[in-house]
C-alpha cells in the first residue's frame, strides 16, 4: 500500500537531502567467487553507539549460486518527487540486486525486519533476456520505471549493452529502452540530468570481453570502451558521441551534478594504454555547440615498483597502475572521492570548481605493492584496495569495499583478494580512516564484497528534479 | 446552471488545482531550474488549457447525451463508470508514466491533459452535470436553459468546464506562487498529502451520489 505522506527519505533538493539523518545500516553485496556458496546480502551496523557498531548484523543467502552480486539500487529514491510523474507515496523499501554473471535480479524487501531484508521476487535471466540484454549492473530509480544498465545481449555474450526498465510496481520487465542506439555498442554505467532529459552512458566490454579476466590482448588493442553517450531521456535515442581517445581504456562510473540547475559530471578512466595512468574527466554543456564537453580534470599516474613485487600480469611494465575504478561525488557536489584500486589509495578531491578539482586528502588501504594495514589491525598486510566508494548524505562518511571484479581480482591480487568494508571520516580539514569500523575476513564467511548501499539512500542512489537554491 | 451546481463546479477546480500532480509543482520545478519567476506564471496558462480540454470532453459528452437520454439513464450508467474509475485509481498502485521534462507550451498543454485525463478529472464533475437536465425550469437558474434538450446543450458542459478550470487555475497559481516565493519546495516532505487516494475516494462517492440520486 501508498503511504499517506511521502517517504521520508525523499527529498527536494540536494541540499535537503544533505541534511537528512545519519545511516543506521549499510547493505554490502557479497559474492563468492568459487560460485559454491550462495551469494549474500550483508547488513552492516553503521550506528557509532550501537554495541555492534562496524559489525555484520544481518546476512541474507540467495537461492542460487554463482549470481556475482556487483552493483544494486532502491526501488524509489528522491526522483519520485519529480513533478512530471510523481509518485512520493511509494515507499523506499526493496532492493533491486542484480547477478552480474547470471543476469538474474533479485528483489530484496527491506521493510519489516531492515536486519534481515527478505528476498519477495526473483527475475529469471530468462525473463530478463526478454528486454534482449543480460548482465545487469547499475540500477537507478527513474521517473516513469527502475532502469538497469546491462553488458551484453541476450543471446551470446556480444553486444550490443543497453538500459532495461522494470515496472516501478510490480518489478516485471518491461523492456528495452533505447529507441535509436546509433552505433553505441558498449555498455556500463549511465545516470542522468533529469530536468534535462539528458541521459549518459559510458563503456566498459561486452561480457565475453571481460568474464574470463581482463584481456591484455583487448587492452593493448585498444578494444574496451574509451567513449561517452549522451541519449535524449524523452525520446531514448542517441544524440552525440564523445570519444576520449582509444588510449583510454574503460570509461566506468558517471557521477553528474545532484544540483538540477548545473548540467556536469565527472568520469574516470581505470587506464591509459600509454603510461598506465589513469584519469578523471568531466564532461559539461558548451555554450558555443549547445553539444557536451568532455575535458580532462585529473590524471593520476602510476607508480613505478619492482617486478617481483608485481602479479604476472603486470610484470612486463615495472609499474602499479592507479586502476581508477570508482569515483563517487558528495550530495552537495563540492568534493569527489575516487578510489585507486592498484595503489590502494582513496584521493579526496575539492571540486568546488569542476574545471579545476585540488587534491585535499588521501588515505592508503591495501594495493598490489603497498598492502598498507588498516590501522587497527596493523599486522594484517591488506589486499585489494579501496574500490567501490559511497559516501554518506551529509558527506560525512566515506565506506570503501576492496573487491573490483571475481575474475579480475584474481589477476591483479592473486594471492587473494580477502574482504573489508573500510569507513573514512570527512570533517574540515580531516579525512582519516575510523579505526573502529573494519568488518573484514571471516565476518563475510568467505565472500568478497562490492557495493554498499545505505540505508534511506547515498550519494549515487537519488536523483533529484529541484535546484537547492 | 443554479448557484449551486457553479459552487460545486468551482469547488472541484480548487480540489484539483491543489494537487501537486495536476501541474503547479511542475510549473514551480520550472520557474526554479531557470531561476524566473516569469517562466514559472507562464508555465500555468498551458496547465489550464490541457486540464480544460480533458474536462471539457467529458462535460460536452455527458451535457449532450443528457439531453438526447434519459436523465437517469445517464447518471446510473455515468454513475457505474465513475465508481469503477475511482475503485481502479483506489487499489491500483501505478503511476502515470512519463519521461521529460523539457517541454515547449504545446507539449506541456498536452502533458496536462494526459494527466488530468488519466486521473479521470472530468468524471468527477459527474454528478453536478447529469444534475443539470433535472434542474431545468428551476428558478435558481444563473442562465436560461434553453438549450436543454437539443445537442447544442453540449455547450453547457463546456461551459461548466470553463468555470471548474478557472477556479482550478486560480488554486493552482496561489499554490505555486506560495511556494516558489515563501514557502520552498521542502514543505512537500510533510505536507503533500497522499491527494490519489483522497481523489479516488472521492469519485466513488460522486458515483454512488450520481446513482443514488437518478435512479
Amino acid at each position: 500500500m501508498t503511504r499517506w505522506t511521502p517517504d521520508p527519505t525523499f527529498y527536494p533538493t540536494p541540499r535537503d537531502a544533505a541534511g537528512a539523518p545519519a545511516e543506521q545500516l549499510a547493505y554490502v553485496a557479497a559474492f563468492d567467487r568459487s560460485a559454491r556458496q550462495p551469494d549474500a546480502i550483508a547488513v552492516v551496523d553503521t550506528e557509532p553507539s550501537s554495541e555492534t557498531y562496524g559489525r555484520v548484523v544481518g546476512w541474507t543467502d540467495l537461492p542460487h549460486t554463482g549470481d556475482e552480486l556487483h552493483h544494486f539500487g532502491w526501488n524509489a529514491c528522491s526522483s519520485a518527487l519529480c513533478p512530471t510523474a510523481p509518485h512520493p507515496h511509494v515507499e523506499r523499501r526493496y532492493l533491486i540486486v542484480p547477478g552480474l554473471r547470471s543476469s538474474r535480479i533479485y528483489v530484496i524487501d527491506t521493510k519489516d525486519d531492515p536486519r534481515a531484508p527478505k528476498i519477495v521476487k526473483e527475475i529469471s535471466p530468462e525473463e530478463f533476456g526478454a528486454s534482449g540484454y543480460s548482465r545487469p549492473h547499475t540500477i537507478h530509480c527513474g521517473p516513469d520505471g527502475i532502469y538497469v544498465s546491462a553488458l551484453g545481449n541476450g543471446t551470446d555474450g556480444g553486444g550490443p549493452g543497453g538500459i532495461a526498465v522494470l515496472d516501478h510496481t510490480s518489478f516485471d520487465v518491461r523492456g528495452k529502452w533505447e529507441a535509436d542506439r546509433g552505433d553505441q555498442f558498449l555498455a556500463y554505467d549511465f545516470w542522468w540530468h533529469l530536468t534535462r532529459d539528458v541521459l549518459v552512458t559510458s563503456e566498459w566490454g561486452t561480457p565475453d570481453m571481460i568474464e574470463d579476466g581482463i584481456n591484455p590482448e583487448l587492452l593493448l588493442g585498444r578494444k574496451y570502451g574509451h567513449r561517452l553517450h549522451f541519449w535524449d531521456l524523452a525520446k531514448r535515442t542517441l544524440v552525440q558521441t564523445v570519444d576520449l581517445g582509444d588510449q583510454y581504456q574503460m570509461t566506468l562510473e558517471l557521477r553528474p551534478a545532484h544540483d538540477p540547475s548545473r548540467e556536469y559530471g565527472f568520469v574516470g578512466v581505470v587506464v591509459s594504454v600509454e603510461d598506465l595512468s589513469a584519469s578523471i574527466w568531466m564532461w559539461h554543456r558548451s555554450d558555443s555547440s549547445g553539444g557536451y564537453e568532455v575535458t580532462k580534470v585529473i590524471d593520476i599516474p602510476a607508480e613505478p615498483a619492482a617486478t617481483e613485487d608485481l602479479p604476472p600480469a603486470l610484470q612486463p611494465f615495472g609499474a602499479v597502475p592507479p586502476l581508477v575504478t570508482d569515483i563517487d561525488l558528495s550530495v552537495d557536489d563540492q568534493f569527489l572521492y575516487v578510489s585507486c584500486w592498484g595503489t590502494g589509495e582513496l584521493k579526496q578531491y575539492d571540486v568546488s570548481d569542476p574545471f579545476h578539482p585540488v587534491e585535499i586528502g588521501s588515505v592508503h588501504l591495501g594495493g598490489i605493492v603497498r598492502r598498507t594495514p588498516h590501522p587497527s589491525f596493523p599486522d594484517e598486510r591488506l589486499a585489494g584496495g579501496p574500490q567501490m566508494v559511497e559516501v554518506s548524505r551529509d558527506g560525512k562518511r566515506v565506506y570503501v569495499t576492496n573487491s573490483l571484479y571475481g575474475s579480475w581480482d584474481d589477476q591483479f591480487y592473486p594471492d587473494g583478494v580477502g574482504a573489508w568494508l573500510a569507513k573514512i571520516d570527512v570533517s574540515a580539514g580531516g579525512f582519516a580512516v575510523d579505526p573502529r569500523f573494519f568488518p573484514h575476513g571471516d565476518e563475510f564467511r568467505g565472500r568478497r564484497v562490492h557495493q554498499t548501499r545505505l540505508q534511506g539512500g547515498d550519494a549515487s542512489s537519488d536523483s533529484y528534479c529541484f535546484p537547492s537554491a | 446552471m443554479t448557484w449551486g451546481q457553479l459552487a460545486a463546479l468551482a469547488g472541484l477546480g480548487a480540489f484539483h488545482g491543489l494537487n501537486p500532480a495536476m501541474g503547479w509543482l511542475f510549473a514551480v520545478a520550472r520557474g526554479m531550474q531557470e531561476r524566473s519567476r516569469r517562466v514559472l506564471l507562464t508555465s500555468l496558462p498551458p496547465i489550464a488549457l490541457g486540464h480544460l480540454a480533458s474536462v471539457a470532453i467529458v462535460a460536452a459528452v455527458v451535457s449532450a447525451t443528457s439531453s438526447v437520454v434519459a436523465a437517469n439513464i445517464v447518471g446510473i450508467a455515468g454513475g457505474a463508470v465513475l465508481v469503477a474509475f475511482g475503485l481502479w485509481r483506489l487499489l491500483s498502485e501505478r503511476h502515470f508514466r512519463w519521461a521529460g521534462m523539457r517541454l515547449s507550451n504545446t507539449q506541456l498543454t498536452g502533458w496536462s491533459f494526459l494527466m488530468s485525463s488519466a486521473h479521470g478529472a472530468g468524471l468527477m464533475l459527474l454528478p453536478v452535470l447529469a444534475a443539470t437536465p433535472v434542474a431545468t425550469g428551476h428558478s435558481g437558474h444563473v442562465a436560461p436553459a434553453g438549450l436543454d434538450g437539443t445537442p447544442l446543450a453540449a455547450l453547457e458542459g463546456v461551459a461548466a468546464a470553463g468555470i471548474h478550470t478557472i477556479a482550478m487555475f486560480a488554486a493552482m497559481a496561489v499554490c505555486a506562487v506560495l511556494v516558489y516565493e515563501f514557502v520552498g519546495v521542502n514543505i512537500l516532505r510533510r505536507a503533500w498529502f497522499n491527494m490519489d487516494k483522497l481523489w479516488a475516494a472521492v469519485m466513488v462517492g460522486a458515483g454512488a451520489l450520481t446513482i443514488a440520486l437518478t435512479a
